[in-house]
């Protein structure tokens, strides 16, 4: 029984080390001051403070932000909305049907799909409007086309366990249907909707396919930006930028999984 | 029109006042979903069949030379080419679906098995991985397997690469990109079916003298199946369409479906063939889910 521990245990840890070895790897160079080649020199920051000074990065990072804060607003609410719709009223067997196909096929549609998919329409509606101009506008859209199942998921999930006594208790005691919307749904389903606004927006920022189809010259991200970096050749900002956007990840993570363990 | 009042969770109304605040509801999603997702997915299937023009643009005669191509005819005769690589990304997702699922169970036991108090630290260590950019984590091994870092100087050592060369493009490099990219899709959902065994059964069925296989696949497997799907749903589907890993690792002589799909969109710019190899691309996705299934079942039957 012991022995099969030990397995168990070197197992895991592998693959802990396989999943964890390459970023800590970058770590390392990130903070080697050799240029070029794959030797070790010594400790210093410049790569770092360089990040501050390179515009491409910058304004990279803006609409990185940029566009995860606009598309989660967005999906959000009509996320939420679409949640509420879906499992409060009496639809018919069919309706439901058609609904829950429309929620899951983002999720089992192969990412590259949709974004061919999304390249093809807007070339069609650049012919009605410039808006659709590859750039910013496209890359929001797409976003929020994906990650509006994903939050409306999250809801429905909530709206389920919530139940709908205090509904109903609310309704004998007259109150109508805003009231019931704002007082008593309403805030029953903030940590869910919360929830799926917070995926919604790590979705945004891990989409590199997406963003990639249907991004335009004046859009780049940070994803964008280091996978394009990889094929000019690699500078070691690239390893810098790479860990502070690992680091921001782990804060985020623990700050997420802390939240949701309070409740 | 049905004006009978009803009753719905206590709310006294008619079918008609209900179905007009929930299509209120509805509308701005359906109304999204329909522009953006089922539109565009329809316009798509249709672009297949279609046909490219000189300068790329779309010319909408209707035809399946499209998938013929795919298929390996055109007018020099028949080639395997793309159905090799068609081929090759069904086998590449499937691998490291099966190697993910292979060392996700040790891995989630083991966190399962911590005391409670560290078992939230070993569940962020794993959860970290699957938020982080996929791009990065790519990157990260195409760093590591550079020239000169020990990985590349332990192969050399072997013999099996030339002194000063990378790991990269190989298909080792591709498949431990693959693997560490996406096991954390295929470690997460087990994990929260695993979290909730009940351990008495696989006790019971050791003290009844089960060999460890039958022990796996009557206490073990069934109770972990809801998490297995979702995860094996969530690796199979990224894994057959990715086009980072590939392009970073594998180079052009280990091209995927991916990157001939992202290469019909970008410097090829035949946009109907794109659409009819994305078209072959999900067949092949729900066709290995499908055979997923099957295995489930007989599983169950056993």
């Amino acid at each position: 029984m012991k022995k099969r521990h030990l397995v168990l245990q070197s197992i895991s840890l592998f693959t802990i080390g396989m999943l964890y070895l390459p970023l800590f790897g970058i770590a390392v160079f990130s903070v080697n001051s050799a240029k070029h080649g794959w030797v070790w020199q010594e400790f210093t920051m410049k790569w770092y403070t360089g990040l501050l000074h390179n515009n491409y990065i910058l304004e990279a990072a803006w609409n990185t932000l940029t566009l995860a804060v606009v598309s989660t607003l967005v999906s959000t609410v009509i996320g939420t909305l679409l949640a509420i719709g879906i499992s409060r009223f009496p639809w018919g067997s069919r309706t439901n049907g058609f609904l829950g196909l429309m929620l899951n096929f983002p999720v089992v549609i192969p990412d590259i799909v949709m974004a061919g998919s999304l390249v093809v329409v807007f070339a069609i509606l650049r012919s009605v409007s410039d808006v659709f101009q590859p750039g910013m506008v496209t890359m929001t859209i797409g976003h929020i086309t994906f990650q509006i199942a994903f939050v409306a998921l999250v809801v429905r999930s909530r709206l389920v366990s919530i139940g709908t006594d205090l509904e109903e208790a609310a309704r004998d005691l007259f109150a109508d249907n805003w009231y019931v919307m704002r007082r008593v749904i309403f805030p029953l389903l903030l940590p869910g909707i919360v929830a799926g606004g917070m995926l919604a927006f790590t979705l945004s920022l891990d989409d590199f396919v997406i963003s990639f189809f249907t991004s335009g010259p004046t859009s780049q991200t940070l994803p964008l930006y280091i996978y394009s970096a990889v094929r000019r050749g690699v500078t070691p900002q690239i390893h810098a930028l790479s860990t502070i956007i690992v680091l921001i990840t782990v804060i985020l993570v623990v700050l997420a999984e802390r939240i949701s363990r309070k409740k | 029109m049905k004006q009978n009042t009803i009753l719905w969770h206590g709310e006294m109304t008619t079918e008609r006042a209900l179905t007009r605040r929930g299509m209120s509801f509805l509308s701005s999603g359906i109304f999204w979903l329909t522009a953006f997702l089922v539109l565009p997915s329809l316009i798509f299937v249709v672009l297949s069949f279609a046909e490219r023009g000189v300068y790329g643009e779309v010319i909408w005669n209707f035809s399946f030379d499209n998938y013929k191509r795919l298929a390996g005819f055109s007018s020099f005769g028949w080639t395997p080419d793309y159905l090799l690589i068609l081929g090759r990304s069904v086998v590449v997702s499937l691998v490291t679906t099966l190697v993910s699922i292979l060392l996700s169970y040790p891995l989630t036991f083991f966190i399962a098995s911590r005391p409670a108090r560290n078992r939230f630290v070993w569940l962020v260590i794993l959860i970290i991985p699957f938020w982080t950019n996929i791009v990065i984590r790519t990157y990260a091994w195409f760093l590591l397997l550079s020239p000169d870092l020990p990985f590349a100087r332990f192969a050399t050592f072997l013999g099996f690469i030339p002194d000063g060369s990378s790991l990269y493009p190989s298909a080792f490099a591709v498949y431990i990109g693959m693997i560490s990219d996406y096991l954390p899709f295929l470690a997460l959902p087990l994990y929260s079916s695993v979290e909730r065994m009940d351990w008495a059964l696989v006790e019971a069925a050791q003290d009844l003298y089960a060999s460890r296989y039958r022990v796996f696949m009557q206490a073990i497997l069934p109770q972990t199946a809801p998490g297995l799907t979702v995860g094996i749903i969530l690796t199979l589907v990224p894994t057959m369409a990715t086009f980072v890993v590939p392009d970073l690792l594998g180079g052009a002589k280990y091209m995927l479906v991916g990157n001939l799909i992202q290469q019909q969109f970008g410097t090829s710019r035949d946009w109907p063939f794109g659409a009819a190899i994305s078209m072959a691309l999900m067949l092949l996705t729900l066709l290995s889910m499908r055979i997923y299934r099957r295995k489930g079942n007989t599983v169950d039957i056993i």
